[in-house]
């Protein structure tokens, strides 16, 4: 069959393809272009090669932010992904608890970032804040600023309280989806509460839970403002993620050229986790 | 296998019922025999499946109480009731094998393992399943997932009776045939006691001995499939069973005597009825004889539905549906007379039984 060919379609395609040049693809090129330069200002610039990148690949810095990172993202999974099963498992199905456990589950999501940082950073202190107080009060000595034990609990119960909600909500989702005929059929096949979670409730709610786990991995992998707020990094370098150290290398040090190419691996590390991720729950999804 | 009874049970979905329109289920007073194929047929929303949840434990009546075997089993769980049951749609244990689903309610049991591989092994081979025993339900289609669903309620060999809940909906017409034929089978062969909710008379007649007809939240009538043609109890039965379903005319009683209009009609015998119901005369469209004497008709349309005509006639100001054979051939001046065997009376939509 013949086909006219008309390829003005494609300027419709225009406005977003600027879009995206200018909101991604040039500054991202930007920084491919810092990373493999060194400079001494001025706007003048030497060709450094690969040699920033084999720096920051082997910096003790970066793998100490690294191993941080890799730590805090697993606790926060260990944590929220069971909590958030257990918690949508738990929630109302009918009734008029429905719209109220939704909008308190929906609360702190609404919350923005330095907010939740600040909040947290007060509540936590040990002159001021409500807990940090009462803690101290009771006998426990906690002090986030000066212990790096208490500064990581710190972050990790503020990053709980913020995004266990999202799990909850996707599970959610992925519960009320089941008819109930499922449970009428487990009752009549006399499952036991386990056999119902695992056998219908788990497997319904695979691919959410996918969703939930990638997007609560890349979020965590990415913290910056909640530690940024609260300890700024410390004490010392306790909480210093790669995205604070990045910072600090970009802005604190001005050392561009380094920063650009930690930024790059920094990305590759998140897209291949991701990638890890994905492939790993869709293979095991397929083998049921 | 058991003997079920049903003794006064009443359900209403609402905390407080206080209307009779208020229950799903008006008041279901029976006994369903050990070892029975009973058929609950009835349009939707007139209490099938409420009555089958009843049954199997998913529900518990507002009123009444449940026996099986002469035990009250109403405040018992589904699980405590060594019931099955199959859904109108498909539910499969997606991540198990087609083996392990069939399995899932034996060991949920505690049954031993060789058992189970035994128990499971012929149920495959009755529903045909042996060439898919290892594959993950998931991604099956529709059809094989609910051959599944069935084969988990045919597994357990002494259940105290299976229940389905129009179990072949989404089963393709081919295979809703041979199904149902194979559910027959079984019912022979193990003599389980079935009842099966459907909307489709062909299945409810072909698949059980006693059809339960349901209208309204009320049994209206329980009888072999003959018997609900032939003497439909409530002029429901009459239209939803039979295609077309009976006619059903007003008429005045005299003794022995129908009066159609300014047609006198007689009857196999004598109604004996008090005063201002309303009466009516159902007869079948294959018990009315089209020729040249009796009441005139007119007739507005001709079907024909291959082997049979069904002519669409005018009597009196109301429908008439007559069934001829193929080859009769329709009268230029049609009049009609009516088979006293096939005559019924109904009184405010009941049969009345005619005295001799």
């Amino acid at each position: 069959m013949d086909k006219s060919w008309n390829n003005k379609a494609w300027f419709l395609v225009l406005p977003v393809l600027l879009l995206v040049a200018f909101s991604a693809v040039i500054p991202l090129m930007t920084v491919v272009n810092y990373s493999v330069q060194d400079t001494f200002g001025n706007n003048q610039f030497f060709w450094a090669g690969t040699d920033w990148f084999s720096d920051v690949l082997s910096s003790a810095r970066f793998h100490d932010a690294l191993l941080r990172n890799l730590a805090f993202s697993a606790i926060i999974l260990l944590i929220e992904v069971p909590l958030g099963i257990f918690i949508a498992l738990n929630m109302p199905r009918k009734g008029l608890g429905v719209p109220f456990c939704l909008v308190f589950m929906s609360l702190p999501l609404l919350i923005p970032w330095n907010v939740v940082g600040t909040i947290w950073q007060v509540f936590g202190r040990v002159d001021i804040g409500l807990l940090g107080y009462t803690l101290n009060s009771i006998g426990i000595d906690y002090n986030y600023v000066s212990d790096p034990f208490d500064a990581w609990v710190t972050v990790i119960i503020m990053d709980v309280w913020h995004w266990t909600s999202l799990v909850v909500l996707l599970c959610y989702a992925g519960l009320v989806s089941i008819p109930d005929a499922y449970y009428q059929a487990a009752k009549i096949d006399g499952a036991s509460r386990w056999s119902v979670f695992r056998f219908i409730q788990l497997p319904k709610m695979n691919r959410v839970l996918l969703i939930a786990v990638l997007l609560r991995f890349m979020d965590s992998f990415m913290i910056y403002t909640e530690p940024f707020v609260v300890t700024g990094g410390g004490p010392g370098n306790a909480t210093t993620f790669l995205s604070i150290d990045l910072v600090k290398t970009a802005i604190g040090q001005f050392d561009v050229g380094p920063a650009a190419a930690m930024s790059l691996i920094y990305f590759l590390i998140i897209l291949l986790l991701s990638w890890v991720f994905y492939t790993v729950m869709i293979t095991n999804d397929a083998k049921g | 296998m058991a003997r079920i009874d049903l003794d006064h049970i009443r359900h209403a979905y609402m905390a407080n019922p206080s209307r009779e329109e208020d229950y799903a289920l008006r008041e279901v007073h029976h006994s369903w025999e050990d070892g029975g194929a009973y058929a609950l047929l009835g349009p939707s929303g007139c209490g099938k499946t409420t009555l089958l949840n009843i049954i199997s434990g998913l529900l518990t009546p507002s009123e009444g109480k449940i026996l099986f075997d002469g035990k009250d089993v109403t405040g018992l769980q589904p699980e405590e009731r060594n019931i099955a049951q199959v859904f109108q749609f498909p539910v499969v244990y997606d991540t198990m094998t087609v083996a392990d689903n069939l399995a899932f309610p034996l060991r949920n049991r505690g049954m031993a393992e060789a058992e189970v591989q035994s128990r499971v092994a012929e149920v495959l081979e009755m529903i045909d399943l042996v060439d898919i025993a290892h594959r993950k339900a998931r991604g099956l289609t529709a059809d094989l997932k609910q051959k599944i669903s069935l084969g988990r309620g045919l597994v357990r060999a002494d259940v105290n009776a299976i229940l389905f809940d129009e179990p072949l909906t989404v089963i393709d017409p081919h295979m809703k045939w041979q199904l149902r034929s194979q559910l027959k089978l079984l019912h022979r062969r193990f003599g389980h006691t079935m009842v099966y909710v459907t909307h489709d008379q062909t299945e409810a007649l072909t698949f059980a001995d006693k059809v339960v007809v349901m209208y309204g939240g009320e049994i209206v009538q329980i009888g072999t499939p003959q018997e609900l043609f032939e003497r439909p109890s409530h002029t429901f039965v009459g239209y939803f069973i039979g295609s077309p379903g009976m006619n059903v005319l007003p008429v005045a009683l005299d003794g022995a005597r129908a009066q159609l209009g300014q047609h006198s009609i007689a009857l196999p015998g004598a109604a004996s009825l008090g005063d201002g119901k309303r009466t009516e005369l159902g007869i079948r469209p294959e018990f009315v004889q089209l020729g040249t004497e009796g009441m005139p008709v007119s007739i507005r349309a001709i079907e024909d539905i291959g082997r049979q005509k069904i002519v669409r006639a005018m009597i009196e100001g109301n429908e008439l549906a007559i069934v001829l054979n193929e080859d009769a051939s329709v009268p230029a001046d049609p009049h009609v007379t009516f088979d006293p065997a096939g005559i019924n009376v109904y009184a405010d939509d009941w049969r009345v039984k005619l005295g001799g």
